[in-house]
């Protein structure tokens, strides 16, 4: 096996599999490349592109909604069209923005396995995919978001969104004090996958101290 | 495109059963009432994919349900939900 011969892993650096579960699934890969499903060549396209997308490209849209109340009302009430207008597609999901206010926060899980909008933010942290707080977000939402530094007033409704069929999630959260006037870029800046999934509500405006000095 | 059996702000039960085959609709939710928060589009239905019976649209909706009717006691307000997607099939009008 040559270094990157794709043919036989999905990967150069892959593993050789030490599981049964494993050798199946390499197996049933190799089986439907060999008929035809598709083509080593697409495959390596999917991975590069789930690779390449990162919670940045969340940042950009809840950035834009803040600056472009228009944006933020087509976002909010059709996801999947204007993540198109931003020059994204999660196809073949519906894209579902939740939007935090002040006495609303959201949270996102899929209890049945891990459904995370991937080609959009990335990997999910092993956090989301753990049983943990898969069974305990829906359970016990506000003792698990406390554990994650979120700490609720009971004048704040809990919405917790659980992920289980064709439908993908983002958290709009909601726009810091003390950024008036600031570019896209640099609200972009403050926003963290967290707070995307909405195990994080209030996003902190770091100051250049180096500036007063 | 088949027209949606519910609209939105329709009360719902969401059928309590288990098909011996993966299914999209987790035991806590099962046999609970909610309301559809919204209609969603056409999509492959999982228990006929999964048998190999191709993949038949099937319309979806998003439901909410109070968190104090899933869990009890349930440690939060009386305004915390949870939505979930539940497909068509699984659905019936509640009174």
């Amino acid at each position: 096996m040559t270094g990157h011969d794709h043919t036989r892993t999905f990967q150069a650096d892959h593993p050789e599999p030490t599981s049964d579960a494993a050798r199946i699934g390499l197996a049933l890969r190799e089986l439907l490349i060999e008929a035809g499903h598709y083509t080593v060549d697409e495959e390596q396209a999917v991975i590069a592109a789930m690779q390449g997308a990162s919670p940045e490209n969340g940042a950009k849209i809840v950035a834009r909604a803040w600056t472009d109340p228009a944006y933020r009302e087509r976002l909010l009430n059709n996801g999947g069209k204007a993540l198109e207008e931003a020059g994204f597609d999660i196809a073949p999901y519906e894209f579902t923005v939740m939007e935090n206010t002040g006495n609303i926060h959201n949270v996102i899980v899929c209890t049945l396995c891990s459904c995370y909008p991937r080609s959009l933010l990335g990997m999910s942290p092993a956090w989301y995919k753990s049983k943990s707080y898969r069974s305990r977000v829906v359970r016990e939402p506000r003792k698990v978001l406390a554990e994650f530094g979120v700490k609720l007033n009971e004048d704040v409704d809990v919405r917790v969104h659980d992920s289980t069929a064709e439908l993908r999630y983002m958290v709009l959260p909601q726009r810091p004090a003390g950024t008036d006037g600031w570019s896209g870029e640099k609200l972009a800046s403050l926003v963290t996958r967290d707070s995307l999934i909405g195990t994080q509500r209030d996003l902190r405006v770091r100051h250049r101290t180096r500036n007063k000095l | 495109m088949t027209a949606p059996k519910f609209t939105t702000g329709q009360r719902v039960r969401i059928a309590d059963r288990t098909p011996p085959v993966h299914h999209r609709v987790p035991s806590y939710a099962k046999g609970q009432v909610g309301i559809i928060e919204r209609v969603c589009g056409m999509h492959g239905e999982p228990e006929k994919f999964i048998r190999g019976d191709g993949k038949p649209a099937q319309r979806l909706y998003r439901v909410t349900i109070p968190q104090t009717e899933l869990w009890k006691p349930y440690d939060g307000t009386a305004s915390d939900i949870l939505e979930i997607e539940i497909f068509e099939h699984w659905l019936e009008p509640a009174a």
